[in-house]
């Protein structure tokens, strides 16, 4: 395509900053995170995870989150974050009996 | 030629020649997000094509098929506007050219979707819900243009000015089209102007935009005269089946 002038768009310095996308599968089921995009403002954030995430059904509803405002665990604050977890599986509700019927808890 | 034929081929040729306008950005987008919401609406308009295309060749009963009309076809015989065919000079141009014609296909659908064919019925209820997404995502860029730099106002204002010329032909109706108004198949081009009109001054209102003072108007595509662009155009679109006039997929 010659009289496509785009090559001076070419940088990563011009996508916009990283948005967190995260799709909703069915109604009343968790937000589940699928990737990211690059937009510069939230109406373009959420059509370009409309356009990257949901071509093929993959949900019927979307958040997107500005990257920056999720706060994360470091890797170095793991292990006392979730290490003292480990031997305490007297925790899990794995020693009750479902009621007939239920089929998640 | 039969009136309903040349209805469908006039819609189905505007949506095939955009499509194949943003398939040239292909790969070619700003950034990867951009790129595939571009050829996202290329697939949508080609696929509208396709359908109206299959049927207008049932429609002409002369044996030839879907791909034979869009494919096949010498360029005089295309009746798409001026407009769809105008080049990717750059970003702002493709995105203006766009919004021009969501504008009008949002519209167009919205009546068409009443239309007393079945066949235009179900498909322009159908596209409504994808031309209604393509609009907003035009609009909205037009807004950021203009809201954005200097640099991204004065392109967009360039494109505005310099496609402006070509819009005034998506409103003139052909002989075909005034002729299906009489019996409620096609849409009435006079009430999808003035909506256009309306849509446009609002979109252009809140990106700080105006549209250009000259009021000059360039005609042809309907009837198969086109731009210079066209021709070019359509060597590429026909390449392979001018080189391999048997190939199937």
């Amino acid at each position: 395509m010659k009289s496509l002038k785009l090559t001076s768009m070419k940088n990563n310095e011009t996508q916009g900053p990283v948005w967190e996308v995260f799709i909703q599968s069915k109604p009343g089921q968790p937000y589940k995170h699928a990737g990211s995009v690059h937009a510069y403002d939230k109406e373009m954030a959420i059509e370009n995870a409309r356009d990257v995430y949901t071509r093929r059904n993959e949900g019927i509803s979307l958040w997107v989150v500005p990257a920056e405002a999720i706060v994360a665990v470091s890797s170095t604050e793991s292990s006392a974050f979730f290490e003292p977890a480990d031997d305490k599986i007297y925790r899990h509700p794995t020693f009750y009996n479902l009621p007939e019927g239920v089929k998640q808890i | 030629m039969d009136h309903k034929l040349r209805y469908y081929l006039e819609i189905a040729d505007n949506a095939f020649i955009l499509s194949h306008r943003l398939s040239e950005c292909s790969s070619n987008g700003p950034f990867l997000e951009e790129d595939l919401a571009n050829t996202n609406v290329a697939l949508d308009l080609i696929g509208l094509a396709e359908s109206l295309y299959n049927e207008a060749a049932l429609i002409e009963g002369k044996g030839r098929t879907g791909d034979d009309l869009a494919y096949r076809r010498d360029e005089s015989s295309y009746v798409n506007a001026i407009l769809v065919e105008q080049p990717n000079t750059d970003f702002a141009f493709i995105m203006t050219r766009q919004f021009f014609m969501d504008t009008f296909n949002y519209y167009f659908f919205s009546k068409l979707a009443n239309s007393k064919d079945k066949f235009l019925q179900a498909l322009a209820t159908k596209s409504l819900k994808e031309v209604t997404y393509h609009l907003r995502r035009s609009s909205e860029w037009m807004i950021r243009f203009g809201g954005g730099t200097e640099t991204s106002k004065e392109k967009a204002q360039h494109a505005i000015n310099s496609l402006w010329r070509y819009t005034e032909e998506l409103f003139k109706p052909s002989e075909a089209d005034l002729a299906l108004r009489e019996i409620g198949v096609s849409v009435d081009l006079d009430t999808i102007k003035s909506r256009w009109m309306q849509k446009t001054s609002e979109i252009f209102y809140l990106s700080h935009l105006s549209k250009p003072e000259n009021e000059f108007q360039l005609f042809g595509g309907k009837d198969g005269r086109h731009s210079e662009y066209m021709g070019y155009m359509l060597t590429e679109i026909q390449f392979l089946t001018n080189k391999y006039p048997e190939a199937t997929w």
